[in-house]
């Protein structure tokens, strides 16, 4: 079963996530903020990470760039998932190596067609 | 409402736009036809079914049938069709028509124009291939309200993350407070026109490719082939006719098959010219 990382500080957005990705086959995992994903992507690199941009100790975007140094950084599949919704945000997250962008809120249909078209299903 | 009012709306509506309604829809009459009965000056349904008895004005008839159309629609539907189009019908057509370079598509119930601007970007992401070649898309629907919403070309934030890859969004849309709107390089590729299906096609011209996707499903079967096979006579022999995912041609006329190996793409018959395509294997 693929593995997906759902990283929000919102333990609601968390819970409606989890939902949506485990009823697309995933096995989900949480964590609230950057940090904690890193450390948790430092033991095991999930295929996907459903990320939020805005956290305390570490934001959404910091976590990317670190990810991508990691060994194995490159292999999952991340997809932003965030309030903001302007292209300068958009852009800064695909140069930081995101794989697509979610602009809340969000619903389980916006969710299967982000998966699908890069291949997670 | 009465069953006499369902029969009504029922036979008006198979008459002027083919669209079956189900007794089971009938639920759907209420709520969509009230405010079409406001607009016009009715102060009930009763009083505007009573109305249509007579010889009803061509402007409410119009309004009915808008109401009772369902326009559902998103950017590069289904995926499968477009991949099929840029990797099956794109290149036999580059191949066959390198003369002449000249290309028309026609969507064939276009909605709010997310079919068509998706091939529009399709096309345009190819590049450098398709330069100096003509590629025409027409697209057509019935419901003059959603032909307007297309022409504007702008989406919420909801509906541009419908099938559209974060990379088009970028490269093709431009901010506009909360909507996104289609920059004009890419609206300019489409040109929209009021079509009703059951009218005669020859007007239209020739296409190489059809895109009549997801509104077949509302007409009947006799409706279905009577416009299958006014198609056939816009296309030339290696045209390309592509269908919703609940469409099929099986059972309803021999006008098209289905290409093998593939999924809702539909040829003639008879084409001996277009490459079969071969199972990929890993
Ligand atoms: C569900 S949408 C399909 C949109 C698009 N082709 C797709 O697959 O996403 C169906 C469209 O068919 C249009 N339609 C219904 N009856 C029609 C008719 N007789 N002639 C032309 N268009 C019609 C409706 O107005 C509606 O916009």
């Amino acid at each position: 079963m693929p593995s997906c990382l759902v990283v929000d500080d919102s333990r609601v957005v968390r819970k409606v996530a989890r939902r949506i990705v485990e009823d697309l086959g995933f096995a989900c995992e949480e964590a609230e903020d950057g940090q904690k994903a890193y450390e948790y992507c430092a033991k095991t690199m999930p295929d996907a990470i459903l990320l939020d941009w805005n956290m305390p100790v570490m934001s959404g975007i910091e976590f990317l760039e670190k990810l991508r140094q990691m060994p194995n950084g490159n292999g999952p599949k991340v997809i932003f998932c965030t309030t903001e919704n302007d292209l300068a945000h958009i852009q800064r997250a695909m140069n930081a190596g995101a794989n697509e962008y979610i602009m809340k809120p969000f619903d389980s249909e916006i969710i299967e067609s982000k998966f699908s078209q890069i291949g997670l299903l | 409402m009465r069953i006499s009012d369902f029969d009504l709306y029922q036979a008006l509506l198979k008459e002027k736009s083919g669209l079956t309604l189900t007794p089971d829809k009938s639920y759907l009459l209420d709520s969509r036809l009230t405010p079409v009965a406001r607009k016009h000056g009715f102060a009930t349904l009763e009083s505007m079914s009573t109305a249509l008895r007579g010889i009803p004005k061509p402007e409410l008839v119009k309004d009915i049938i808008e109401a009772m159309t369902t326009n559902e629609t998103s950017f590069f539907r289904d995926m499968k069709p477009f991949e099929q189009f840029r990797e099956i019908t794109l290149p036999h057509l580059l191949k066959a028509r390198s003369s002449l370079k000249r290309v028309r598509i026609w969507c064939a119930a276009s909605s709010t124009g997310q079919e068509p601007y998706s091939l529009a970007m399709l096309l345009k992401e190819e590049g450098a291939k398709l330069a100096g070649w003509n590629f025409e898309i027409v697209a057509t629907d019935i419901s003059t309200e959603v032909l307007e919403t297309a022409k504007k070309g702008e989406y919420s934030q909801f509906e541009v993350q419908r099938g559209l890859p974060i990379q088009m969004l970028m490269k093709y849309f431009e901010q506009k407070g909360d909507r996104w709107a289609l920059k004009n390089e890419i609206k300019s590729m489409v040109t929209y026109k009021y079509f009703n299906l059951l009218d005669p096609m020859a007007p239209l011209g020739r296409f190489d490719v059809i895109f009549c996707r997801n509104v077949l499903i509302y007409f009947d079967r006799e409706m279905k082939k009577k416009i299958m096979e006014n198609m056939t006579t816009l296309m030339p022999d290696d045209g390309f006719l592509f269908l919703g995912g609940a469409e099929t041609v099986l059972g309803i006329t021999d006008a098209f098959k289905l290409m093998e190996n593939t999924r809702g793409v539909y040829i003639k018959p008879a084409c001996t010219t277009i490459a079969p395509v071969q199972v990929k294997t890993a």
